[in-house]
């Protein structure tokens, strides 16, 4: 048809794109990932958005869940178990723990369902499919932030004034956030292929709780064994919190390195399934 | 072919294994598999996968500028051909290579959120089919005045009606500008006013020099719109060339039952068969001749009162039908192999090619049995003078006009009456009046 169309296409020397099969490959492509970013921004924002449309509470709900889950624990642990929590007041104690858990239930369990909820994209549009799980995990960070603002009222009716350990703070939200994608990576794309993920997180979720030191101090865990009580990524991340707002003497515990490495390796062979999966995504959801 | 190609496959082919009864596994199975696995190998007994090639061994090249079309059954490897090129499935083996900014548009509004508004899913959608957002944010005013839903914009989309829902995903994805273009089977939505919006922008966009694969059962719009065609059956390319010869070809194949698609759904059809008034089989008749069409079909299960439509269609689209969703007719049940027919008894065309569409549904219309496609040809042949037309360019003139010609009559200034109508039963005509 225009030629002259084409002569203009061919100056201004399109990139090339080669599809084939990627069996037995691995790439990462993080230049891609980055171009996507804008994206991954609106999935984000769409999942912000729909959270909590249509509900009589809205956004209340992102306070309602951990003040309700701090009050509980406080009344039964704290009072009537007279559970030990380090010296800080119970409810300034459950609570701090209580926000990154929040956070990363609601990141596993949107980012586990994503791809199956989002399997209308996955089906007829190409875009890195990292993406939906990770946008799933990002929305969780605003209702993080909403419910922050209590702590910060709590701290202050306790008076409790954090030292400089607080400017920490944001590299164990960011290990919160590496636990949840890590987890997500994985649940995603098993659900994928293996629907029973969808029973699975809620009782995988109940059963984490138990083994995270959010209704007891991880020092109740004996000294020996501290280290290896560290592979519970989120022991790590609670212990980071505690240490980093509610100022504890000296220095972080070391079974927050170790729950640090464990996040690395989760994460990384996270992404090596979920490319490995992606190939045929589109085919099996 | 050409130096400038934007899109080019070698060799590329697609397995999928079929035959899985449940739609997805679960550890159990795989677990249970697991062990069963090296007891198999023992015995000597591989499991038997169950492959099929949706495509294969497909080379086309689109040289830039170009608009191709891409017909074929059903189940004829147009769709996965289209998903290996806008990347959301990979390949089996062989290789595309695509030179340019790729846009896909294998539905429309794909990712719209019923929550969100008419806005919030103009700029979601848009950036999911690949526009930047100032990019979306320019085109903004133009997607809202083309989808004509401006006074409900900021509206939930889910009280929106199916028809407004469609002018608005239609509006976001007409105003992707890639250098190329994928479309699979988008016009097939909305009413017939908003299909000839969306015709004319598709024609918009193949004119402006953009290169466009074109995957329709709008045969009309394929010859219309296309530079080249390419025919498919049976996960290969059977032809590739100039439109109205591969149109004619594939129709051909359709008619006598040569495809190797049968369709997907659980409707097939096994034989179709034309029949004159005389009751022989022919694709070929006279003007306003009576035509009867005959299906010889095989349905998987049982279906209680479905409805059937078929479509007379030409160059320029739909002419007329026959529809059980208006008519309320329907069969009692559709249930192992059998024969259903539908007689027109005057079929008053001009002589050019038609071809017919079947689509059957289930009661509720929900789903289709046999998704819309066309299922047969035929020609038009004779000489108009013998059947009524009596100007001496009639037979010329007729190739290029409106195919359906209804009886009428011109009432002239002198009060004499001049009755036209094509032959009746499409028997020549030697009186003047007519009849």
């Amino acid at each position: 048809m225009s030629t002259a169309e084409a002569a203009l296409g061919a100056e201004s020397a399109p990139v090339e794109l080669r599809i084939e099969s990627t069996s037995g490959k691995l790439r990462f492509n993080f230049r891609e990932l980055w171009a996507y970013r804008e994206l991954l921004g609106f999935l984000v924002w769409r999942d912000i958005q729909v959270r909590y449309k249509q509900t009589a509470l809205g956004v209340f709900w992102a306070v309602l869940q951990p003040v309700l889950a701090m009050l509980v624990f406080t009344v039964f642990f704290g009072r009537l178990a007279q559970m030990p929590s380090d010296g800080i007041p119970y409810p300034v104690f459950s609570y701090t723990g209580l926000l990154p858990w929040q956070l990363f239930i609601y990141a596993v369990t949107q980012s586990g369902n994503s791809l199956v909820a989002n399997q209308q994209l996955v089906k007829k549009v190409y875009f890195p499919r990292l993406l939906i799980p990770a946008s799933a995990v990002l929305a969780g960070l605003v209702d993080f932030f909403i419910a922050f603002v209590i702590l910060l009222g709590l701290m202050g009716f306790y008076g409790i004034v954090p030292t400089r350990a607080v400017v920490t703070l944001p590299l164990f939200l960011a290990l919160a956030v590496g636990t949840a994608l890590a987890v997500g990576f994985w649940l995603s794309a098993l659900n994928v292929r293996y629907r029973d993920v969808r029973y699975t997180i809620p009782f995988l979720t109940q059963f984490w709780l138990f083994v995270t030191p959010i209704a007891y101090p991880s020092t109740l865990v004996p000294e020996k064994w501290r280290l290896l009580y560290g592979l519970n990524p989120m022991a790590g991340v609670v212990e980071g919190f505690r240490w980093a707002l509610l100022g504890k003497q000296g220095p972080p515990d070391p079974l927050i390195f170790v729950s640090a490495a464990v996040v690395a390796v989760i994460g990384v062979g996270g992404l090596i399934y979920f490319r490995k999966m992606e190939r045929t995504f589109a085919d099996e959801v | 072919m050409s130096a400038d190609w934007r899109i080019r496959t070698e060799g590329l082919g697609k397995r999928y294994r079929i035959g899985r009864p449940e739609p997805y596994r679960n550890f159990r199975d795989a677990l249970v598999e697991l062990a069963a696995a090296p007891l198999r190998r023992l015995r000597g007994k591989r499991p038997e996968p169950n492959w099929i090639w949706a495509l294969k061994g497909v080379s086309l090249e689109v040289p830039a500028g170009q608009v191709l079309g891409v017909i074929g059954r059903n189940g004829a490897g147009k769709t996965t051909l289209l998903k290996i090129l806008s990347r959301i499935t990979e390949p089996t083996e062989g290789v595309a290579r695509v030179r340019g900014r790729l846009g896909s548009l294998l539905e429309v509004g794909t990712g719209f959120h019923p929550e969100l508004t008419g806005r919030e899913n103009i700029f979601l959608n848009g950036a999911i089919l690949g526009m930047r957002r100032s990019e979306i944010r320019k085109k903004f005013d133009p997607i809202v005045a083309f989808s004509g839903v401006e006074p409900f914009i900021d509206t939930p989309v889910k009280r929106y009606s199916s028809g407004m829902f469609v002018r608005l995903a239609f509006a976001v994805a007409a105003h992707l500008e890639p250098e190329i273009l994928l479309v699979d089977e988008v016009l097939a939505v909305g009413d017939a006013a908003f299909q000839k919006k969306c015709l004319g922008k598709m024609e918009q966009v193949a004119r402006s020099g953009r290169t466009v694969l074109f995957v329709s059962h709008n045969l009309g719009a394929v010859e219309h719109l296309c530079d080249r065609v390419a025919w498919m059956d049976g996960g290969r390319l059977r032809g590739l060339g100039d439109p109205t010869e591969m149109i004619g070809r594939y129709l051909e194949a359709v008619t006598d039952g040569s495809l190797e698609s049968r369709g997907t759904g659980p409707f097939q059809v096994e034989r179709v068969l034309l029949q004159n008034e005389a009751g022989e089989t022919t694709t070929t008749f006279r003007p306003g001749e009576g035509l009867t069409l005959w299906i010889d079909y095989r349905v998987e299960g049982s279906h209680p009162a479905p409805y059937l439509w078929l479509s007379i269609g030409g160059r320029g689209g739909e002419i007329f039908s026959a529809n059980m969703a208006l008519d309320g007719n329907r069969p009692e049940v559709l249930t192992g192999s059998g024969r259903i027919g539908c007689r027109f008894p005057e079929v008053p065309l001009l002589p050019q090619s038609y071809h017919i569409t079947l689509c059957v549904r289930e009661a509720d219309g929900r789903r289709a049995l046999f998704e819309p496609q066309e299922v047969a040809a035929f020609h038009v042949i004779g000489a108009l003078r013998d059947y009524g037309l009596k100007d001496e360019k009639a037979d010329v003139r007729a190739a290029g006009s409106v195919p359906l010609l209804l009886p009428y009559e011109w009432i002239l200034p002198n009060g004499r009456r001049a009755p036209v109508r094509l032959g009746s039963g499409g028997r020549p005509i030697s009186t003047e009046a007519g009849r």
